[in-house]
């Protein structure tokens, strides 16, 4: 039975006028702007784009103001603000190749062409407070020195010669799943899964990837290369006919090289799982690549030992919009359900005492 | 067929500068254009998404990774040339100008007379960022060496 139940209106209202000013804090305290987000708080707005599925740093850093610093809320705001939006063109596959690099790094090649250059980044660094950061002080400088044109192969690349790694085949004429036009369905290729990755909350990742490592599925992993920096975007519109760039994106690559063992039909070699995510995610896009090739357990004729593995498992929890609702939507009233349960429970032990009395 | 071929080329050079370009720089131009050109707007600046793919391994399949913000606007000029403008992000003022300068562009001997104040600034801006970020990187370049242990 559905009971109707009218009347928190007020409540509600006032809550959230309660909840406004406590977003905003102390008011002798200045207001943080948009654009200090943006600079200061980047990869909080990185993570937002990525798992918001839209790349744009001024709404990701609205979205996190307005959700006092919680990023799944601000994520949730993004997502809700994308289905107002018509979408435009699908953009023609990004090359990171051609990537400005600002962070080139291999943990399998010292010496690979190109170089390793490590960019802004917290590793090696020994993770004590800096109470320095606590006072006003002037703006750091960044060291520069002269700078050769570059290019930066793709690692795997090199090992083609020998054959030891396998090839990913580029056949554009197979259709792009798309998540946000058809459902989830199973078995999932892996353009789908790539893309339900992408959008993937970073914690659940993160854990999914180390499950792994620990043994949980059989998967031997070397960062072959994380590359993050600034790569075009090109559209085809209709009305022109040939391809333009409408600007640069920052993105974060990752290859993991893994060993197989082989199989009745393919010989021993490595293997690859991608992770790629917008702006700076280093973490989020080694993660990726972690469930990605645990993710290729069935593709690869691999026993499934471990969630990591189990494609259902990982592809249904990875989206921290969908679970934060579910978990979530716990908290509203269930008075009619609980009654219904409340009156189960007393039956349940009536029928109980009454067996006891008679067994007695 | 060439020669096609080199006006769009000419023409997908501008159009990534003017979807790098600041407001403005823009605005600036524009109001520096005495004989302004009358336009009729066809599709009103708009702000919509463009899905970015990417490829499995950076080289396989295409897999879709996310949307971004993308504002696009048409003109059309009174000869007649349409201009378009395809920018990355939410501003409609330059995406209606972007259009605009687009069509501009290309009515022929225009290319000569704007390339020095609209779009030779906006290059050497980008080569200016771009080049202070290359030097920084740089400095963060690993130079290995292998220590040399005495055999004695």
């Amino acid at each position: 039975m559905y009971v109707a139940v009218k009347g928190g209106e007020k409540a509600i209202e006032n809550a959230h006028r309660f909840l406004a000013e406590q977003r905003r804090g102390d008011a002798n305290i200045p207001e943080l702007s948009i654009s200090q987000i943006k600079e200061q708080m980047s990869l909080a707005v990185d993570r937002v784009m990525t798992e918001g599925s839209l790349y744009d740093k001024d709404l990701a850093a609205l979205s996190i103001k307005q959700a006092r610093g919680d990023l799944i809320e601000a994520i949730f705001l993004l997502r809700a603000y994308r289905t107002t939006l018509a979408r435009f063109a699908t953009s023609e596959p990004i090359n990171s190749t051609q990537m400005k690099v600002r962070r080139r790094i291999s943990a399998t090649y010292k010496d690979l062409p190109g170089g390793q250059v490590l960019g802004p980044t917290f590793d090696y660094s020994h993770r004590l407070l800096n109470f320095a950061l606590m006072a006003e002080g002037e703006a750091p400088l960044a060291e520069q020195e002269a700078a050769e044109i570059e290019t930066y192969p793709r690692v795997t690349s090199l090992m083609n010669a020998e054959g030891l790694i396998e090839q990913e085949c580029a056949d554009d004429s197979v259709d792009v799943g798309d998540l946000t036009r058809d459902p989830l369905d199973f078995p999932a290729d892996r353009d789908v899964r790539l893309q339900n990755l992408a959008r993937a909350d970073e914690g659940f990742l993160l854990s999914m990837g180390y499950s792994t490592q620990r043994g949980y599925g059989n998967n031997h992993p070397f960062a072959g290369e994380i590359r993050m920096g600034d790569v075009e975007v090109e559209i085809i519109p209709e009305e022109l006919g040939f391809p333009i760039s409408i600007g640069d994106i920052t993105i974060t690559e990752c290859e993991m090289i893994n060993q197989f063992v082989g199989s009745a039909t393919q010989s021993p070699k490595f293997t690859r799982g991608y992770g790629l995510t917008f702006g700076e995610g280093e973490r989020k896009a080694m993660s990726m690549a972690l469930v990605d090739r645990a993710l290729r357990a069935r593709e690869l004729g691999e026993e499934i030992q471990g969630p990591a593995q189990d494609e259902e498992f990982v592809l249904y929890h990875t989206d921290n919009v969908e679970a934060s609702g579910f978990v979530q939507h716990l908290k509203l009233p269930h008075y009619v359900d609980f009654q219904g349960e409340l009156e189960m429970v007393r039956n349940l032990r009536k029928k109980q005492d009454e067996m006891k009395a008679a067994g007695e | 067929m060439t020669e096609v071929n080199s006006e769009i080329a000419q023409r997908q050079n501008w159009m990534s500068l003017l979807a790098r370009g600041d407001v403005e720089h823009f605005e600036r131009t524009w109001s520096g254009i005495d004989l302004k050109p009358d336009y009729d707007v066809l599709r009103a600046a708009d702000t919509g998404m463009v899905m970015v793919r990417g490829r499995a391994g950076g080289d396989g399949q295409r897999f879709n990774l996310g949307e971004m913000t993308v504002t696009r606007c048409s003109v059309r000029m009174r000869n007649g040339i349409i201009g378009h403008a395809y920018l990355a992000g939410r501003n409609k003022r330059q995406a209606t100008l972007a259009a605009i300068f687009d069509a501009m562009l290309q009515a022929p001997g225009c290319l000569d007379t704007f390339k020095a104040s609209l779009l030779d600034p906006i290059q050497d801006a980008l080569a200016k960022k771009q080049s202070n970020t290359d030097r920084k990187v740089a400095s963060t370049r690993v130079n290995f060496f292998t220590m040399v242990r005495g055999d004695d």
